[in-house]
């Protein structure tokens, strides 16, 4: 059984068909990678497994079960992690704290416990900070720990965004372009640490990537989309020597 | 310099209740990223339930009893203001949460009104009218106590938001609702307990008013007054609020003795131009320069 299972899905704004009856299924332990040109419904496709949009038509299943009907705040508990395209971080937070907040579903101390401080809550406390250390340590966030969001640097957002998605504790974790604006040397740590998660973490990675050297590097198969349609899936170089994801990179109409 | 203390004093107890207010603007700023200008008339209805379970010529509960009940029926009616009206307004426009809780206010005072009538009516208190000597100044029991209970629940609301679970998801929420959404928060929900949540501190500050004097379906606009310490504050910001509070409340019975004419009655809209021509952010701004 596949661990996420995306079936006939679609989305339509209006007269728009942003995802239009796509398909494909990721295998536990996979990096499965997401590319077309903007505006092909990749993000979007992330959105509707985060359950922000609904879908018109389709389903998704997720670990044997049709979370097609839950809603975006179920769906951390389930073990799926995510990053945008535009980062959305605590921003008047600092990156401990927005790590911390990742393990908002793992406590389970109540109102009144909390308020007493009682061993519990402490004992909670600890795994959960050790958990983020963790994190922080296989990211190499140290010199950030007590940093506020707003001040630090793009790239560095970005990495303690992957981080807090890490702190959930997934299963699969969504990547939504985790290499655009990175240097080449930035983007050569995101290949290490997808490669690590997959390998000492036991991730499943779902990505969404326009730089085809990443992409090439780290995902064993690729789905290509353009118009909010499948174009080709397999594996990095079938996908990306297909005549039809040829024609849609370059502009012309496959037709 | 007695006189001073002595307004001093009534001012700090004045600000208390500012400041309780603009804490339940502050509250709604964080979760719906819009201002509640109901949120006087909140105070206004809070006060008015409490005095309809607690006078004796109405449904007599004890002092004691009346309260606590007041709170947890403004909280059900902050919570559901929540729950079925603004909710709706979800992904519009910051200027439809204005208007609309603009004509709630106008609900929340027609509904006293009809209720409780517009003379003044004063609420009873078991420490009506008692007062305390020290030195030469006379302090009230009602302002000792709208100082106590002030500290007391901001320092609650405090701990609150810094370490229940349940209060960091709601800090989580005002930062950023989609980041909020994906670690597990759910944002409606916290936002409904928000709303609760201010109409409860409303109460509060209502009730604190009341003990200090007669109340009419019309005291909500001391709510503008909050909103102006709010803004001192920094709109986004609990301490600031209070502050904000603290600082009107002080300068305008010391205004009114010692500047001339309607001065104090100007006061703290001229401190608030100060402040926002000086810090736009507010005394405790939350909002950073972007660098460039």
């Amino acid at each position: 059984m596949s661990l996420l299972e995306v079936n006939d899905l679609a989305v339509h704004f209006g007269g728009v068909k942003a995802v239009d009856g796509v398909s494909f299924s990721v295998e536990s332990g996979e990096v499965f990678a997401i590319i077309g040109p903007n505006g092909a419904g990749k993000s979007t496709i992330f959105n509707l497994i985060s359950r922000i949009y609904e879908p018109t038509r389709g389903s998704i299943r997720f670990d044997g079960r049709d979370i097609t009907g839950l809603k975006a705040h179920d769906i951390a508990k389930l073990g799926i992690a995510r990053t945008f395209q535009n980062i959305e971080l605590f921003d008047h937070s600092t990156v401990l704290d927005n790590l911390l907040m990742g393990r908002h579903t793992h406590r389970s101390t109540s109102f009144v416990e909390d308020i007493l401080f009682l061993p519990k809550v402490r004992r909670e406390e600890r795994d959960h900070r050790r958990h983020v250390e963790e994190v922080i340590e296989f990211l190499e966030l140290e010199a950030y720990r007590n940093k506020m969001i707003a001040g630090l640097p793009y790239g560095v957002r970005k990495v303690v965004e992957i981080g807090r998605a890490l702190s959930i504790g997934p299963k699969l974790i969504l990547l939504d372009e985790p290499a655009s604006g990175l240097s080449v040397e930035e983007t050569r740590e995101v290949a290490f640490w997808i490669e690590d998660m997959r390998r000492d973490m036991g991730l499943t990675v779902l990505m969404v990537e326009h730089d085809m050297s990443l992409v090439n590097q780290v995902s064993d198969r690729v789905l290509a989309v353009a118009n909010g349609r499948p174009l080709a899936l397999g594996s990095p170089a079938d996908v990306q020597a297909h005549p039809d994801v040829k024609a849609a990179y370059l502009g012309t109409e496959a037709a | 310099m007695t006189e001073l203390l002595q307004l001093v004093i009534g001012g700090l107890a004045n600000g208390c209740i500012y400041g309780l207010v603009a804490l339940g603007f502050v509250l709604i700023y964080k979760a719906s990223e819009g201002v509640n200008f109901a949120q006087g008339d909140m105070m206004m209805l809070g006060a008015f339930i409490a005095l309809g379970l607690g006078n004796s010529e109405q449904l007599g509960m004890p002092f004691a009893i009346a309260v606590p009940l007041a709170v947890v029926i403004m909280f059900g009616v902050g919570w559901g203001v929540e729950r079925v009206i603004v909710r709706q307004l979800f992904g519009q426009p910051q200027f439809a949460l204005v208007i609309l809780t603009i004509a709630l206010g106008f609900v929340f005072r027609f509904v006293a009104g009809s209720i409780w009538g517009y003379t003044p009516l004063v609420l009873e208190t078991p420490f009506a009218g008692m007062n305390m000597r020290a030195g030469g100044i006379v302090i009230s029991v009602a302002d000792l106590i709208a100082i106590g209970v002030t500290l007391v629940l901001t320092v609650a609301l405090w701990a609150f938001f810094a370490f229940t679970r349940i209060g960091l998801a709601a800090q989580a929420a005002s930062q950023n609702q989609m980041a909020a959404y994906i670690v597990g928060v759910p944002v409606m929900r916290v936002n409904s307990l928000i709303w609760g949540l201010s109409g409860a501190v409303a109460t509060v500050g209502g009730v604190l008013y009341a003990t200090r004097g007669a109340i009419d379906p019309n005291i909500g606009l001391l709510g503008i007054k909050a909103f102006a310490a709010a803004v001192i504050g920094g709109l986004g910001s609990l301490p600031g609020a209070l502050l904000g509070g603290l600082i009107i409340g002080i300068i305008e019975p010391v205004a009114g003795r010692y500047a001339p004419g309607e001065f104090a009655k100007m006061s703290p809209y001229i401190i608030m131009l100060l402040v926002l021509v000086t810090r736009p952010g507010g005394l405790f701004s939350q909002i950073q320069m972007k660098k460039v």
